[in-house]
Parts: C-alpha cells; structure tokens; sequence
C-alpha cells in the first residue's frame, strides 16, 4: 500500500521560497514583518530629520563665521559676533573637573560594592545609586544654588584659596558660582552612572583572578588595584565616556550655578558658560537669524560631540562583554 | 626590611578599602541628603493652594502651580501617545522580525538618539514645530519629550522580548500558530510586565526634563488650553522660580521640587522593585 | 482502568531477554496504514550535514522509538517531520517525507502542525492559565463552539483532568513539572493531532512521573500515532512498539521493539544497547 511519490528535491531555494512567502503573506506574517519594520524605519528616520535641521537651521553661522567659529572667544550679540570658544572651553573644564571628582569616588564605590560589600548590601546600595541616576537635572541645579553655591562661597572657596591660593586655578574672587561649583554639581550627577556600569564589569571578572592573586600571598587591596580592576579597564574606561558623555549634555542644574559669564579665565573660582547653559539661556531671547543660527550651530557641535562620545562608550563595554572581560 | 613592608602594605590595605566604603557610603547619603533637604524646604511650603491656585503675578506672593501640575501630565500624556506606540512596535520588529543589518543600523540609531542632549531634542522640536508656525505649544513640548522616550522603550520591549525563553515561541509555532500569532498571543504577552514597567520608567525620566521644554512648550501662567499654545510644566516652572530673586518663589521652587522628585522617585522605586524580581534591568 | 494488562506489558518488555510470544506485527506493519514515509531524507545544518539519506517508516496507531547516542541526528529528524527547523535559519531538507501519502514539504506548514503535534523536553506551558494553555490550540485554529468540552477531554486524554479539574483558571506555572508536561500533552492533543511527536518528553522529570506519561502513551496508541525520541533505552523497551536505532545520521537498524533489543541484527546496535558506547 505504499504509494509511490516523486521525489522532489527542495534544496534549490526558489520553488519553495515563494511558496513560503505566499502562505505567509496570507497568515498575515508578512504584514506584521512590514507594519514593525517601518517603525523601527521611523526611528532612522527622526534622526535622520535631527541632523538635518541642525544642519540646515545653523547654516547662516556656518557660512558666516565658517571653522573660525571654534577659536573666536567674541560672543556679542549686538554687534552679531559669535563664537564658540568660551562654551567649548566651559563645557570642557566643568567635564573635565567633574570627571576628576566622579572618576576615583565612583570607582571606589564600585570597588567596593564589587569586592567588599556582602551581595545583598552590595544590591541594596546599587539600587539606591540607580534611584540618586533617576533624580531630575532641575533638582539638583535647585540644591545646586541654595545649598552648594553657598558653602562655595562661605566654606569651600576659603578653605580651597588658604591651602592651594597659590596655584591660578585657584586665584581670583569667589562668588560662589562658577567652575568649580559647576564642576561639583555634574560629578554628584555622573557619579551613579560610573559606579553603576564599572561594578557590574568588575563582577564579571573570574573568580580565579583573584584567587591567583591572593594565593600569591597579595592583600586584598592589591588583589583588587592590581588585577581585577586592570582586567576590567576597559568596561570602566567606558562608564567614563558615558559619564563624561552625560556631563557634556547636562543643561539645566549647570546653567543655575555657573555664573553664565562667556569667558575664558584661568581660575576655576571664575564664572563661565557652557554649550548647553547658553543654548538654555538666550535661545528664546536671540534676536534675528543670525543670533538663533549662531545658538543652533553650538547645539550642532554638541551634538557631535555626544555622538563620538557614546560611539567610543558604547564600544568599550560591548569590548568588554564580549571579550568575557579579557582586557585587550 | 621585609617586616616594615608588610606592614607597610597592611596598612594601606586597610586605609584603601575602608576609602572605598566611605566613597559607596558617601554617595548614598548624596541621595539621602537630597530627600531630606527637599522634604525639609519643601514641605513647609507645600499647601492646598499649591495644588490648586494659578501663580500669582510677579511680585505677588501666593498663588500656586496647579497649571504647571496639568501642563506637566499633558505633556507626558503627549509623550506618551507618540513615543511609547513607536517604541514599543519598533521593539518587537528588533526582537522577533530584525534581519541582520538592518537591525544593526536601527539599534545603533536608537542609541545614538539615546544619547542626545535634551536641549538639543528641544532644538530638534523647535525648528520642526515652533518655527514653521511662530509661536510655543504643547505640541512641541511633547514631540520633544516623544523623541526622548522612543529610544528608552525600543531597548527595554526588545530586551523583555529576548528574555521569553524560544521553548514558548517553539510551543505555539509547534501548535500551528504563525510567526505574528505566537508574538500576539503568546510572547508580548509574557514580557508585558517588563516592557510596561520600562514605559512607565521611561515616561519618569522624562517628566523631569526640563530643557528640551524651554524654547518648545515654554511656559504659562494661566491654563493653557487645547494643544497649541504654550505651557506651563513643573521642571520649568522650578528652574524659572530657583533663579528669580523673589523668596516666596523660591519658597514655592521648593515645593514644585519636593512633587516633581517624589514623583520620579516613587515611579522609578515601584518600577525597580518589580523588575528586580523579575531579573535584571540596566540603568545606563 | 487496564493497569493490570498493562502491568504484564510492561513486566514483558522490562526483561528483553523474555521473547515475545504474540503474533509479529511486521506483517501487520508492511500491510496496515502507514502513517509517515520518509525516504532518502537528508538534512543540513548550513553546510553541516546532519542526517544523511534516512528511510524510515512509521506505522500507523503505534508507538515507534527512536534511539541512539547524542548527536546521533534523532531530534533533528524527529523536527523535520512537523518542520519545525524551518525555524532555524540556514537549515535545508531534501528528500521524501510523506504524511498518508502526502508529501510534508508541499503542504501548509500551519495545517501540517495542526496534524502532526510535539512535546518537548523541558515542559513550555505559556504564561496563561490551565485552560487556556489546552485551549490555545484551538482558539488560533478557529475552532467555534463548546471549548469547554474539548478541554476536559484534552485534559481526560492526558491524565491530568482529575487533578486539575478545580483548578482551571490557575496559572499554569502553578503545577509540578511533572503536571507541566502533561499539560502541555493535553494542550498538544487539543486539537486532535494524528501523530504525535515526542522529544525526549521525560528526561527532566522524575521516575514516577515518567511511569505515568508512558502509560497514557499506552492509551493513547488507538487514537494517535507516536515518534519518541528517548535516551533512555528501558523507556523505549517499554513503552514502544518499534525501535529505530540512529548513529551519526544515519538509520542502523528498525524494528519490533522486542526484537530490536533481543536480537539486534546490527553489530554497531548490539554495542549501543549493551552499553559499550553511548
């Protein structure tokens, strides 16, 4: 009773794959392929749009001041001279010296949350960090001026100018606003991101690291500078961009306690400005296209500047991830 | 010799990690410290007539933020409406339909637009919104905001997508459902309490924003009705009150302050715990 | 119930070295219907061959076991006959595998894997409630009418009704897993399936469990064809009725199950069930 069939061989694609797609149009897999594809096609879309308008809409600048834009230190709106230097610089420093608080507290903390804390402290503490991550920008600019630049003013400052007065990052009046202040409300808000991402690659590290280590007869302090955390560098090297990343594009709590002064000045004591603070500030009172040009062209460094940022960050921890941690 | 250096690296061991346990502990307390200031100064200020009054005018003192309370969920609502369907959609074609490059390319975007500032989201809203039609609305506002929450809830829908484990999709496949069937019936609705969750999370970060609302929904100080007119919202309203030099807005600064973190903080902690007891969620 | 012929089966099958005194069924075999035909089958992970120019056929109404050491290409080639590796990518089938005569590979797979069922080996029951795991089947194949019925008799069929039967609305994670696997037994029954396929369906459960499910296997016979795919070589002397015995892709041996364990024909059969490798 065996019925006899020829064979077909349905290893040459073409047959069977319209087939395929035939019966799947119909289930209607196809559609949903199609309807989700193009969402996600929107996304590539926006971004598409947001490069493009900041483009277009800088244009003026652009052509006006062309790459000079990044060496003028000139921002007068009245006699419609721009440039870029004073917020670049104060983007700059107020990163760099918030990276020189956040980097070693953070990295601390993650050490210690890591190697020390027993696991559940370890996760309570890390979930209270996640939430401090979660605090709005305006809130902190609101401690930020009545609560840090005071102690600025009154404590900090004095005591800074008595021990290190003789070093020109410290010279100068204190008003309690500026740099430094600028500086110390970023690294509260990037610490959490630094101490997040490193502790979660320091627990990737095997075990067996730092066994080797202490069967070598090192402390647990060495054990931890000397082998774990090396091995993990690179991850951490990425929190670090990523913070330093969320530091450039932070607006609001930087232009409430800045001073929102475009200069260039040697003392961290000094007021300054940044990309975002000034964008903040004088976009809705820029009078004439030349003035909103010149603000949306910054907005176009900005954006660059994240974008590499996040790009570098981004390819550090997946590094890290794939290489099971291995430093490279 | 050998004894002084032991002891020498004895005693540093000791002095670094108890470093690090100052550092873990100091910055905890930064989020301790935040609470209690806030509860502090806010709550004394915070009353009935901050729920409910309009602000009064300059120079004033009185009044409330009831218009920035609505205009803040009006703008989320907005958000909401336009970014969590795109999200979430988008997510599923990233977990279930993606081909290789093209979803390389749509994830690599979505982080990218993660990582924009939001005064440039707020930039972006301006020149597609503002600028066409000449004057601030809460349209504007919550494109912004709608572009902030896409990226957000693309990685955490395909994220809870890719944790259903393939035993299920293979279950309903083996039952002759078909490919969207199985996701409709069977895989959304196993990651559906993670992916609201990452909504939800998504929707408290961004209704704290308040840059990109600068120059998009701008602000009021009456209601603002309909869709195409400016509003208030409560970052903003904050940051305009922070920098004035009256004391009774900076009293009411405060308050708005104390509702707009215990808000965020609240969400956020709801949302977490969930999580947590379902697996593992990265904040960055 | 029939436990105590059952029993006799069973105590039968557990000593293969007892000869089977009923009637040989290969007649009956080459006669009766035969559910699946596979012929010249090959199949290919990407460019890695897995199984190479299989011919097997699967009676109709019994049980058919399929064994051999891991790797050997048994699973792969029970999916082939629902498809289901069409849903791995880069994989590729040639040959013949026909369902009552119909060749597989031309058919609606929709339709096919409503008549060709699978367990698997961890229990995937869906986040859902009891019922409306038996009853998914059902719902997406547009079955109108009393759902209820259907149930209870998916849930009868795979001796878990009496269990359950309070217990409907109760998520399904609820159960022992175990119950999981009968649960997902009745939700693959649900929709009436002439064969069922069976993928190692007892290796994560415990040996009471199994007894169990080996029994309504038993029953299960009159109305449903089965393909097992066992490690366990006692299961497949239990509780088939024919063995397939598979070694790197390839089809050693097929038989009786009492034959096949009694007196293997094929040396490389012999030293896979006296334990020599494996």
């Amino acid at each position: 009773m065996v019925t006899s069939a020829t064979p077909i061989d349905n290893a040459a694609a073409p047959p069977a794959g319209l087939r395929t797609f035939v019966q799947r149009l119909r289930d209607g897999d196809q559609i949903a392929h199609i309807i989700t594809l193009v969402f996600a096609a929107t996304i590539l879309l926006i971004t598409s749009l947001l490069v493009y308008e900041l483009w277009i809409n800088s244009g003026l600048s652009r052509s006006k001041f062309g790459l000079m834009f990044f060496w003028t230190r000139v921002w007068d709106p009245v006699s419609g001279d721009f440039g870029a230097a004073p917020f670049i610089y104060g983007t700059l420093v107020t990163a760099v010296v918030s990276l020189a608080i956040a980097v070693p507290l953070g990295l601390a903390a993650a050490i210690f949350l890591a190697e020390l804390a027993p696991r559940r402290l370890s996760d309570g503490i890390a979930f209270l960090i996640d939430l401090l991550a979660a605090v709005p920008s305006v809130i902190y600019g609101l401690l930020g001026i009545f609560i840090v630049v005071p102690l600025m003013r009154t404590v900090v400052g004095p005591a800074l100018k008595s021990t290190l007065g003789f070093l020109p990052l410290f010279k100068g009046p204190n008003y309690g606003v500026g740099f430094l202040t600028a500086g110390i409300v970023l690294a509260i808000m990037v610490v959490p991101f630094i101490i997040s991402v490193s502790r979660e690659v320091l627990l990737t590290v095997p075990r067996e690291q730092r066994e080797a280590a202490l069967g070598l007869g090192a402390t647990r302090w060495e054990a931890t500078w000397k082998v774990v955390v090396p091995w993990a560098r690179t991850g951490i090297m990425g929190s670090v961009f990523l913070a330093l990343a969320r530091a450039l594009g932070e607006t609001m709590a930087v232009t409430m306690v800045i001073g929102n002064d475009p200069k260039i000045a040697t003392s961290l004591f000094a007021p300054g400005y940044t990309i975002a603070a000034v964008i903040a500030n004088e976009f809705t009172e820029a009078t004439g296209n030349l003035y909103l040009s010149a603000l949306i062209e910054l907005g176009l460094v900005l954006f660059l500047m994240t974008f590499i940022l996040n790009g570098l960050a981004r390819l550090l921890i997946v590094a890290t991830e794939r290489g099971g941690g291995r430093p490279s | 010799m050998s004894d002084l250096r032991l002891t020498w690296r004895k005693s540093l061991n000791v002095v670094m990690l108890t470093l690090t346990g100052v550092a873990a502990f100091a910055v905890v307390s930064v989020l301790f410290l935040i609470l209690g200031y806030l509860i502090w100064n806010g709550g004394k200020s915070l009353n009935w007539d901050f729920f409910t009054k309009l602000p009064k005018p300059v120079g004033e003192t009185g009044g409330g933020m009831a218009n920035a309370i609505v205009g803040s969920m009006k703008l989320l609502f907005l958000a909401a409406v336009i970014g969590l369907p795109v999200g979430l959609i988008a997510g599923v074609y990233l977990a279930e339909f993606g081909g290789k490059t093209f979803s390389f390319i749509t994830r690599y975007t979505t982080d990218l637009l993660n990582g924009v500032p939001s005064i440039v989201m707020g930039i972006f809203a301006y020149s597609l919104v503002v600028l066409p039609v000449k004057h601030f609305s809460a349209l504007a506002g919550g494109l912004a905001l709608a572009v902030m929450v896409i990226p957000i809830t693309v990685r955490s829908t395909e994220e809870f997508l890719r944790a259903v484990p393939n035993s299920m999709r293979e279950g309903a496949m083996a039952l002759g459902a078909s490919k969207w069937r199985t996701i409709a019936t069977v895989i959304l609705p196993a990651a559906s309490g993670g992916i609201l969750t990452g909504m939800l999370l998504s929707l408290a970060r961004v209704a704290g924003e308040t840059a990109p609302l600068l120059f998009t929904a701008f602000s009021n100080r009456y209601w603002s009705p309909g869709w195409n007119q400016p509003i208030a919202s409560l970052p903003v309203m904050i940051y305009t009150y922070a920098i004035a030099p009256y004391d009774d807005w900076h009293r009411q600064a405060w308050a708005a302050g104390l509702v707009l973190l215990a808000l965020v903080l609240i969400a956020n902690l709801g949302c977490r715990l969930v999580l947590n007891r379902r697996g593992s969620y990265r904040s960055v | 119930m029939a436990s105590a012929a059952h029993g006799k089966n069973l105590a039968a099958r557990l000593a293969p070295k007892v000869r089977m005194t009923e009637p040989s069924s290969t007649a009956q075999a080459q006669e009766g219907a035969l559910r699946f035909e596979i012929s010249a089958l090959d199949f290919f992970y990407g460019p890695k061959q897995a199984v190479f120019g299989l011919n097997l056929r699967i009676p109709k109404n019994k049980v058919t076991a399929l064994i051999g050491p891991s790797g050997c290409g048994k699973s792969t080639f029970l999916r082939t006959l629902n498809r289901m590796n069409e849903t791995i990518r880069n994989t590729r089938v040639s040959g013949n595998i026909l369902l009552d005569g119909q060749d597989i590979l031309q058919m609606d797979v929709v339709k096919l894997r409503r008549r060709v069922g699978m367990v698997f080996q961890r229990p995937n029951p869906f986040p859902k409630s009891i019922y409306d795991n038996v009853a998914y089947g059902l719902r997406i194949n547009g079955y109108t009418g009393r759902l209820d019925d259907l149930v209870e008799k998916s849930l009868r069929r795979a001796a878990l009704w009496d269990e359950v039967k309070d217990y409907l609305q109760k998520s399904a994670f609820a159960l022992s897993g175990g119950q999981q696997q009968r649960l997902c037994i009745a939700r693959a029954l649900a929709v009436d399936p002439e064969v069922l396929l069976l993928d190692e369906p007892c290796s994560a459960l415990d040996p009471v469990t199994t007894a169990k499910i080996e029994e309504l296997m038993f029953h299960l016979k009159d109305s449903c064809t089965m393909a097992i795919v066992t490690h366990n070589m006692q299961q497949a002397a239990r509780a088939s009725d024919y063995t397939a015995f598979m070694l790197d892709g390839k089809l050693i041996e097929h038989s009786e199950t009492p034959k096949l364990f009694t007196t293997p024909t094929d040396a490389r059969t012999e030293a896979y069930i006296t334990g020599r490798f494996g």
